[in-house]
């Protein structure tokens, strides 16, 4: 194991035999998989691979054909996006998913307020003071508690990236999945938010899996990488192992596999 | 860090108690605006000024309420209206039939209208957009057709007639003219501050997420189904209130109460006043009352010009006074503070 010891080794999120076809289309073929408590993994393949398709499937989106997602031991698999969150699977959206008309402050405060199951609340007046400390925290985690007045509508495509973010961040979640955390981002940008996805993962100890086009930001930055193509696993393993992985150069890497890729 | 702790404790003490502040300004607002309405009898004998007020709470509850579900949720009803009928011919019919205290009428007209809005909402909230429209249209004809035929329990197309018997309670006459005034202001600030309380609660803010993005809301644990149908079940109370208060100032119930236009009128009122504001609805009730009561003195086209006011706010201004008169406000602000 060369992954670097980050809480236990337990198995937090497994995934056995999954599988989803649109028709005739294998989205997701028997997808098996492991993601260690504290683990960081990055998810690759080439455009429709089933990367999203994946994500959608493990947080409630698209209901499964077959196939469990057990988080922690519990099977998740087939149950509403709701459900899911409150079992502990957050996740951040490839287009920032954010509420438009909300301040950043209100943003993490309502979310809070959703996690501690008061958002039916009728008779108090939002927020309540028991959502403050957290919606705080996370907002001075990602930097945004300055702009805690800017509606999210005013904010920077980057800014919005982490307002999503940290949405999904604030309900602690066990398992973090991040769709593209630097889509439509410039290079530098790039840095900074994969620098800040790494920054969360060992501030907060918990399970992150990302999707990334960046093959320079998936290599230097993941300790495990899963290669989709296809709907299937094409291979796993560390950095060094996928870029030496002859199935993977063919498919997808091309002999020479460094630059952005897609 | 120090600067990040520094705006921490600024911001947490004031913002706590600021909503704790905000309510009692809510409060302290609604006693004074009852004053000031409830007072008026004494100042002037106008008795069209009295009627006036009173259909300006029967209309503004109504619109207010349908601002819950547009403004605040998403939710386009067209068919808002039908518990503004059914809550008028509820409170109508049960003090002709029963003739039971008017408080136990008002209750009992409560619990019918939230009744009908559960099972009506169960099968249109699911819907999206365009459809969660039509379907609500389609309830509300179907009410109002009910009405129209079942003339010999609600006087089909002539109404209910004979009047609403109006016994005294709690020393109140609402047969006496400020009586029912009073009455109707009374009725009109309570629903006022409740829905305000409604739009501040969380609830009021998960409906916001709902409206901005119901998807992402889902993610976040949130039952947007369950937080819908909750939402259209408390607008339809308080549609159902104007219609009770609309009943007693008319002493009957009509089949207009319940066509689809009352629900037209609701829409163009939030048009006119604006959404974004919680009284923009207050404020169109207003515009829209006073200019149905001049213009119709003045022309019999007076569809015609209320038509070009619709399109100057739609097209024109693409919002309605209040928001104008809020974001204009805003503006002025912050570029005041960058001076």
């Amino acid at each position: 194991m060369t992954l670097p010891d980050n809480g236990a080794r337990r198995t937090m999120l497994e995934i056995r035999n999954l599988a989803k076809s649109f028709g005739g289309v294998k989205a997701t073929n028997d997808v098996s998989l492991d993601f260690p408590d504290g683990s960081l993994t990055a998810v690759i393949g080439p455009n429709g691979a089933g990367k999203s398709t994946f994500f959608n499937l493990i947080t409630g989106a698209l209901k499964p054909d077959s196939g469990q997602v057990l988080l922690d031991g519990v099977d998740l698999a087939g149950r509403s996006p709701p459900e899911i969150v409150r079992h502990g699977i957050g996740r951040a959206f490839q287009v920032a998913s954010i509420f438009k008309s909300l301040t950043v402050e209100e943003t993490m405060l309502a979310a809070v307020s959703a996690d501690q199951r008061t958002s039916a609340v009728l008779h108090k007046r939002f927020p309540l003071p028991e959502a403050r400390d957290r919606a705080e925290h996370v907002m001075e985690l990602l930097g945004l508690a300055s702009k805690r007045h800017r509606t999210a509508a005013t904010l920077s495509h980057g800014d919005q990236k982490l307002l999503d973010i940290a949405l999904a961040l604030v309900l602690e979640p066990k398992v973090l999945l991040l769709d593209e955390p630097t889509a439509g981002m410039g290079p530098e940008e790039r840095w900074r938010m994969i620098d800040k996805v790494r920054e969360l993962w060992e501030i907060q100890k918990i399970t992150v899996v990302f999707i990334e086009h960046d093959m320079d930001i998936v290599f230097k930055i993941a300790p495990k990488i899963v290669v989709l193509c296809y709907g299937r696993i094409l291979a796993t393993g560390t950095p060094d192992e996928i870029r030496n992985n002859s199935a993977v150069i063919d498919a997808y890497l091309g002999t020479e596999h460094a630059g952005a890729a897609a | 860090m120090t600067e990040l702790e520094a705006g921490r404790a600024q911001t947490l003490v004031p913002v706590r108690s600021g909503a704790v502040l905000q309510r009692y300004r809510d409060v302290l607002i609604a006693l004074i605006a009852f004053a000031v309405l409830a007072s008026l009898p004494l100042f002037t004998g106008s008795k069209a000024l009295l009627d006036f007020v009173i259909r300006c709470s029967a209309y503004g509850l109504f619109a207010t309420s349908l601002n819950l579900l547009v403004g605040y949720t998403g939710l386009t009803s067209f068919g808002h209206g039908m518990f503004f009928g059914l809550g008028a011919y509820s409170f109508g019919l049960i003090m002709q039939k029963l003739g039971v205290p008017i408080p136990a009428a008002f209750v009992a007209t409560l619990a019918i209208t939230a009744v009908f809005a559960t099972i009506i909402g169960a099968i249109c909230v699911r819907l999206k957009e365009i459809y969660f429209a039509f379907v609500t249209l389609a309830f509300q004809m179907l009410i109002h057709s009910t009405i129209l035929s079942w003339a010999s329990f609600t006087g089909g197309d002539q109404g209910l007639r004979g009047g609403i018997p109006r016994p005294v309670f709690l020393g109140i006459d609402l047969s006496n003219h400020v009586h029912l005034y009073v009455t109707s202001c009374a009725l009109l600030i309570l629903g006022l501050l409740a829905m305000r309380q409604i739009a501040q609660s969380p609830f009021g803010y998960t409906l916001r997420m709902i409206r901005d993005n119901a998807a992402r809301a889902s993610f976040l644990g949130i039952d947007v189904w369950r937080a819908k149908l909750t939402v259209f079940v408390l607008a339809a109370l308080f549609a159902s209130m104007g219609g009770m208060v609309m009943a007693l100032f008319v002493s009957g119930a009509y089949p207009e109460f319940a066509y689809w236009t009352i629900s037209g009128e609701g829409i163009f009122i939030n048009m006119l006043g604006g959404v974004s504001t919680f009284l923009g609805p207050m404020v169109g009730t207003v515009l829209l009352l006073l200019l149905n009561d001049t213009v119709t003195r003045f022309t019999e086209y007076h569809g015609i010009v209320l038509g070009v006011v619709i399109l100057f706010f739609a097209l024109g201004l693409r919002k309605g006074l209040l928001d104008f008169v809020a974001e204009w406000y805003a503006h002025r602000r912050e570029t005041g503070e960058e001076r």
